[in-house]
C-alpha cells in the first residue's frame, strides 16, 4: 500500500473500500483527500467514477478489496462506457472476506477480476503477482491515462491498523473542504 | 386545456437547481426527460447497470462538488436499499425521481410487489418521499424535493404516479 500511494500528489484523490482496504490506506497516512468507506459495500468503484467525472483534472484512485469489487461488478461496465481518463481501480485481492472470518471469495475459486474488467471494456487491465509487476502498475496508475483496473494479489495478514474516521459526515466534509474550499462545508454548495 | 409537458418541466427544474449529473436505469416514464438531458451538453448523463450504482455515483459527484439526480422505475427502488445507507451516514444530498409502476391500472402483476413496496422501502431508509399525482404538481414537487435535498443534505424521492404516466399492459 505504501508503494502504491508513495507517488501521490495533492491532485491524487483516493476512494477506499470498506474493511482492510480503508484501514491500509489510512495506515499509509491519513489524508483529507482520502474518502474511506466504512459501509456501502459494492459502491467504491462507482463512487470513484462520480468523483472522476466531476474532477477531470484530478487523478482518482479507487483502492478496494475483492469482496467489494465482486459485489459491484456491474459498475465496471459503467466505468468502461464512461471511460474517464483520470480513474484507476486497484483491487487488493486477498481472495477472502477479511472482516467476517476469512471465508474464501470467488477469486479464491475460478473468478478472474482483471478478465472481467477487460471484458467490461476497461482498456488497461492487469493482475499483479510480483514486486516488479507492482512497480509497473504504480507508475501506470500515477502517470498513465485510464480507465485502468489492476487486481493486486496479496497475502492476508491481520494487522492492528489505525482506523479511518467512522463519522461519514465528517469524512465527507473534510474531503470536500480540502478539494473545494471552506464554502463546501455549507450544504448547497456546487462547484 | 393544453396538456402539461411535465417531463420538460422536470428538465427545467433540474437546470434551475444546478443539477449537472443525471444517472438512470431507463424507464419508459423517464424516456422524454432522459432525451432532454442527453441533448444538454453541460449535463453528464450516465446509464447504470443497476440503480444502487446511481446512489454511489451521485455520492462521488457530490464529493467532487456537483449536484445530481437519479432517475429510476419503482422496481429499481428495492435495488438501492443498502446503498441508501451511504448518503444517510455521510449526510449527503440525494435526489431521486421514481416513475411508478404496480399501482394505478397496472397490467403486469409482477410489478405490484415492488411498486407497492417502493414508498415504504424508501421511508424505511430515511428518505423523505413526495408524490406527484397530477401533471400540474410535478414541477413544484421536484423543486421542493431538490431544495430539501441540497439545502439540508437530505435524501429525497419524488414518486411520479402511474396515473400521471399512464398504465402499461406488460
Amino acid at each position: 500500500m505504501a508503494a502504491l500511494l508513495a507517488p501521490r500528489t495533492p491532485d491524487t484523490l483516493v476512494i477506499a473500500g470498506l474493511g482492510s482496504s480503508a484501514w491500509d490506506v489510512t495506515a499509509s497516512g491519513d489524508s483529507d483527500r482520502n474518502f474511506c468507506l466504512v459501509g456501502g459495500m459494492g459502491l467504491t468503484a462507482i463512487i470513484g467514477l462520480g468523483l472522476a467525472r466531476t474532477q477531470p483534472n484530478k487523478n482518482v484512485l479507487v483502492i478496494t478489496g475483492d469482496g467489494d469489487m465482486l459485489m459491484g461488478m456491474g459498475s465496471l461496465a459503467t466505468v468502461a462506457n464512461v471511460a474517464p481518463r483520470n480513474l484507476s481501480i486497484c483491487v487488493l485481492d486477498n481472495e477472502l472476506f477479511g472482516e467476517t472470518g476469512g471465508q474464501p471469495t470467488h477469486t479464491a475459486g475460478v473468478t478472474d477480476l482483471a478478465a472481467i474488467a477487460k471484458g467490461a471494456g476497461i482498456p488497461l487491465t492487469s493482475t499483479v503477482r510480483t514486486e516488479g509487476e507492482l512497480k509497473t502498475i504504480v507508475g501506470s496508475v500515477h502517470n498513465e491515462a485510464g480507465p485502468q483496473f489492476h487486481a493486486i494479489k496479496i497475502m492476508h495478514e491481520e494487522l492492528d491498523s489505525p482506523k479511518p474516521p467512522l463519522d461519514g459526515g465528517y469524512t465527507k466534509d473534510r474531503f470536500r473542504i480540502a478539494l473545494l474550499g471552506e464554502a463546501a462545508a455549507v450544504g448547497g454548495f456546487r462547484g | 386545456m393544453t396538456k402539461t409537458d411535465w417531463p420538460a418541466q422536470i428538465f427545467d427544474v433540474l437546470r434551475a437547481q444546478g443539477i449537472t449529473q443525471v444517472c438512470h436505469v431507463p424507464d419508459a416514464g423517464h424516456d422524454r426527460l432522459i432525451t432532454l438531458c442527453n441533448a444538454q451538453n453541460d449535463m453528464a448523463v450516465t446509464t447504470l447497470t443497476t440503480e444502487e450504482e446511481g446512489v454511489g455515483l451521485l455520492a462521488g459527484a457530490w464529493l467532487g462538488g456537483e449536484r445530481g439526480a437519479l432517475l429510476m422505475q419503482s422496481s429499481g427502488v428495492g435495488n438501492t436499499i443498502n446503498a441508501l445507507a451511504l448518503p444517510a451516514a455521510c449526510q449527503m444530498p440525494l435526489l431521486t425521481i421514481v416513475s411508478m409502476r404496480g399501482e394505478w391500472g397496472e397490467g403486469n402483476p409482477w410489478q405490484y410487489p415492488a411498486g407497492q413496496g417502493a414508498p415504504k422501502a424508501l421511508e424505511a431508509m430515511g428518505v423523505a418521499v413526495f408524490r406527484a399525482n397530477n401533471a400540474e404538481d410535478v414541477a413544484e414537487t421536484v423543486e421542493a424535493a431538490s431544495k430539501i435535498a441540497f439545502s439540508s443534505n437530505k435524501q429525497t424521492a419524488v414518486l411520479l404516479s402511474q396515473r400521471l404516466i399512464g398504465a402499461k399492459s406488460f
